[in-house]
């Protein structure tokens, strides 16, 4: 039984939705190009992601496997209605700027894959937890990819002008556009691919008490990781 | 004359100046996953060609006659994806009965092809932009082909990629996306073609 802490790691760093299991793809390019907006879409996909696998765990005993994906589909494009409907309520600014991008957190592979690999054979307080780190891992990638397009196309920081204050800055105007948000995520994902590496070789691995297989991105693909899991708890 | 001028516009402005997958970032995954060899790319890309087009007349109709009607537009997001997966469902169930040939080359993909956001991102677009039926049904086989054609393109560069010397870091995903990258910079040299 891995402790909530673990689960929660494992999804912020470990099994990275972004960078190493190259998952909701689409919005993480496509609403980028501000951190503030990456940070928006990353807290809608939490709301979606966490009540989903929440309420699908629960009923994960009561559905037939022959209509588990449709009955998935509908639960999460019901939650991915009330997020539309309530951000173009309350936030319509973001709402605006994350535009269709938000009805289609429903065909974002993150929250069909997680309860489809962790909320069917998980409890709901695990796969709650799960949800919530896969989100925040999420987010995180986000923010940051939105900040480094933000910062080297516009100067900005959350809209704080930071390297426009200097005079003699000229944005790359190229990083705003979609272009720059394929370059920085190919990039990005190199550094993730190398620094983990490189961790795992150097004494890293040691000093944080971690086991070297653990720094490495898995090559397989997670649903075997989270069967095997499944079967020895 | 007019709606034949609309028509060729709207097709181009899919296909080349906002390409769904360079520069609307639609259908990543499949896009990323599947281009390694440039056969299963050709053949993705009819599948998608022949899924948005598709999906575009029926949600469409499906968004005019019934929906509005109702005054239930707010169902959309639920309709529009239970729709997709069932139609996909029954043309592949079809297919493999009725046209086996069409079912070898399509057949792995158009189930797939349901969770790719490029089709459900089609059919809400046309509800935004207000499209009539025949108007959003060309702009879904546009885009389609807008999407095959960045597919097959990359599908080309990947295999010649094999041969070349990439940092170690950078094998796999991350150079797919440098070169996605530069593909992206060369198509916005079509951006000029329409006013």
């Amino acid at each position: 039984m891995k402790s909530y802490l673990e689960i929660f790691k494992n999804g912020l760093w470990k099994e990275n939705a972004v960078f190493v299991l190259a998952l909701g793809l689409c919005p993480a390019l496509a609403v980028t190009t501000s951190a503030s907006d990456g940070f928006g879409m990353g807290i809608a996909l939490i709301f979606v992601l966490s009540m989903s696998v929440l309420i699908l765990s629960l009923c994960r005993n009561f559905i037939s496997d022959k209509v588990r994906v449709p009955f998935f589909m509908a639960v999460i494009a019901g939650f991915t209605t009330i997020t539309d409907m309530s951000m173009k309520a309350y936030l319509p600014a973001l709402a605006k700027s994350l535009g269709l991008y938000v009805p289609l957190i429903v065909v974002n592979c993150i929250p069909l894959g997680r309860t489809e690999v962790y909320a069917t054979k998980n409890g709901p307080m695990q796969s709650l937890i799960d949800g919530l780190g896969m989100g925040a891992g999420f987010t995180i990638a986000l923010t940051v990819i939105g900040g480094i397009r933000e910062l080297l196309g516009n100067g900005t920081l959350f809209k704080i002008p930071v390297l426009a204050a200097i005079p003699s800055f000229k944005p790359a105007v190229m990083m705003i556009m979609p272009a720059g948000g394929f370059i920085v995520m190919g990039i990005l994902m190199g550094i993730y691919a190398w620094y983990n590496k490189r961790a795992s070789n150097s004494g890293v691995a040691e000093a944080f008490g971690l086991q070297d297989e653990e720094l490495v991105p898995p090559e397989i693909p997670d649903e075997i990781t989270h069967a095997s899991v499944a079967e020895k708890n | 004359m007019e709606f034949m001028a609309k028509i060729l516009t709207i097709m181009l402005s899919a296909i080349l100046i906002n390409n769904f997958v360079l520069t609307r970032f639609l259908g990543l995954c499949s896009f990323v996953g599947v281009s390694k060899k440039v056969e299963p790319s050709i053949g993705l890309g009819l599948a998608v060609v022949f899924v948005m087009g598709l999906s575009s007349l029926i949600c469409s109709v499906i968004y005019n006659y019934i929906l509005v009607p109702l005054h239930l537009e707010y169902l959309k997001i639920i309709v529009f994806i239970i729709v997709i997966a069932s139609y996909v469902q029954l043309v592949e169930i079809y297919t493999r009965k009725m046209v086996p040939s069409l079912y070898k080359a399509l057949g792995v993909y158009l189930v797939l092809i349901t969770t790719n956001c490029a089709v459900l991102y089609v059919v809400l677009y046309n509800v935004q932009e207000g499209y009539d039926v025949l108007t959003g049904t060309i702009y879904g086989i546009a885009g389609g082909i807008g999407f095959a054609l960045a597919i097959v393109v990359l599908s080309h560069i990947r295999e010649r990629l094999e041969l070349s010397d990439v940092p170690e870091a950078l094998q796999g995903m991350p150079i797919t996306f440098i070169v996605t990258g530069l593909m992206a910079i060369a198509f916005t040299g079509f951006s000029g073609l329409i006013k």
